[in-house]
């Protein structure tokens, strides 16, 4: 494949709506309906819990580490509260942009919006780059949110696990749409009669940020920035972590997610403050069954996805010497091996993107 | 228009919906909680998924791909990505059988 285009609006986007890849038919396990629907109810129960967890958390650690500002010994406290607030609302804005976390829409929305806001995401323009996410997952030039690019750009991940270009993007952005201007890649999948909103929620962020900053002034310390702001510096490193392993490594242009998404095992703290997206194949194939039987599908459909990873580390180990190798030649992907109780891949149905497998 | 027969009044669980295929068309037809059945087209308006596996809650449907959702009586779209509505169509229930008019 020629060098790839990431761009939304270049020629790779062409090619992929020419060729029939966007929007396409994707590979889906089969699950009876009765279990699927089963698996798909939802339920207040389990976000409720986990929020009222995280919320607790985050004030307590911010109140400690309020009380033991300056010291060093609050830093320990800041890094707790920013991890929640910089990585686990990563994953409460994703959740509840699906609409899955509760059976409560108001409460889905109110997650929404608080978790867009600390991770700097306008709520609107966002659920629809998501959207499109999961309609073109690592298709080029169509999907939005790829992180690993190919050749990889390995500076890039590496500032982003201190949010520093996620968050640099998200601020100009959100000033440009203060501005009232909507960017022409954003008008390629926002449709126009949600486009004000999209003004008014960047107008409402900047109000706040502003009263920080004056606050910050006001007492000639940053401490109000370590509240508001800052974390989604100093605590993203944990999402990025998560974040690479979905897609990272693996095939482009394909329309089976098991081709091209990782399913991990991690442990316990980190299930939580990513709410089992580790579970990624499962949540790409049925988007709408909510994060807390993703472990139930998982071990329903396990037997038709490649063997998941089995921990983070394993995970980086499978990952990185192929993203080495892609910085020489980017068509270099890894296709892992199906249990034989798997449907094979539709080798006819990817030739193209699958011809440079690393493996 | 014609009244069509689509299906049996058990061929659809409660609080379910199935899809049905007609000349070109494809429809989805629901069976409400109360009891009662509806139809609209099968295709979301976002990007043109069938809707034979969304989920029905209640009085909505949602999208099995982005998660948007309908209120299938009306045809209202009530949650992005859709801002578009479904078209529904009017049905009903002779000798344990459901007919739509399209
Ligand atoms: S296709 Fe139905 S929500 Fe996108």
């Amino acid at each position: 494949m020629a060098k790839r285009d990431y761009s939304l609006l270049g020629p790779n986007a062409r090619q992929a709506v020419e060729t029939g890849l966007a929007a396409a038919e994707w590979y889906h396990t089969d699950i009876p309906r009765k279990q699927m629907k089963e698996l798909m109810q939802r339920s207040d129960q389990p976000a409720i819990r986990d929020t009222v967890m995280l919320f607790a958390c985050m004030i307590v650690f911010a109140a400690i580490g309020i009380a033991l500002w300056p010291s060093w010994w609050s830093a320990p406290f800041w890094l707790a509260y920013g991890v929640l607030y910089g990585s686990a609302m990563d994953s409460r804005w994703h959740e509840c942009s699906h609409g899955t976390a509760f059976k409560t829409r108001r409460y889905n929305d109110w997650l929404y919006q608080i978790a867009s806001f600390c991770m700097v995401r306008n709520p609107v323009s966002w659920r629809w780059s998501h959207a499109r996410h999961h309609t073109d997952t690592i298709i080029v030039g169509r999907d939005p949110e790829i992180v690993a690019m190919r050749p990889p750009a390995l500076f890039r991940i590496a500032l982003n696990f201190l949010g520093i270009l996620d968050a640099y993007d998200g601020w100009t952005r959100m000033l440009f749409n203060a501005s009232g201007r909507i960017h022409p890649e954003e008008a390629s999948y926002i449709p126009e009669q949600e486009q004000p909103k999209v003004i008014r929620i960047a107008r409402i962020w900047v109000a706040i940020y502003a009263a920080t900053i004056a606050l910050a002034f006001a007492m000639g310390s940053i401490l109000p920035l370590m509240v508001i702001g800052l974390p989604r510096l100093y605590g993203a490193w944990h999402h990025v972590l998560t974040g690479v392993m979905q897609h990272a490594g693996l095939a482009d242009n394909v329309t089976d997610h098991r081709l091209n998404s990782r399913t991990v095992y991690i442990n316990p703290v980190s299930r939580f403050i990513y709410w089992n997206m580790n579970y990624h194949v499962e949540h790409h194939m049925f988007p709408m069954v909510p994060y807390h039987r993703l472990p139930d599908l998982h071990d329903a459909i396990k037997h038709d996805l490649p063997a998941a990873n089995t921990s983070m580390w394993q995970a980086y180990r499978e990952i990185l010497p192929v993203l080495r190798r892609q910085l020489a030649y980017e068509d270099v992907f890894l296709k892992r091996d199906l249990p034989p109780t798997a449907k094979p891949y539709r080798e006819d149905f990817h030739a193209a993107a699958l011809g440079a497998a690393a493996e | 228009m014609p009244w069509i027969d689509a299906c049996a009044t058990n061929d659809i669980d409660e609080e379910d919906l199935i899809r049905f295929d007609y000349e070109d068309r494809t429809f989805a037809i629901y069976h409400s909680p109360d009891g009662a059945y509806f139809c609209t087209d099968g295709l979301c308006t976002h990007e043109h998924v069938h809707l034979e596996d969304g989920l029905v809650m209640e009085y909505e449907i949602e999208c099995p791909k982005h998660n948007a959702t309908f209120d299938y009586r009306t045809g209202e779209a009530k949650r992005a990505p859709a801002c578009v509505n479904l078209n529904t169509y009017r049905t009903k229930v002779e000798g344990g059988r459901v007919l739509i008019e399209v």
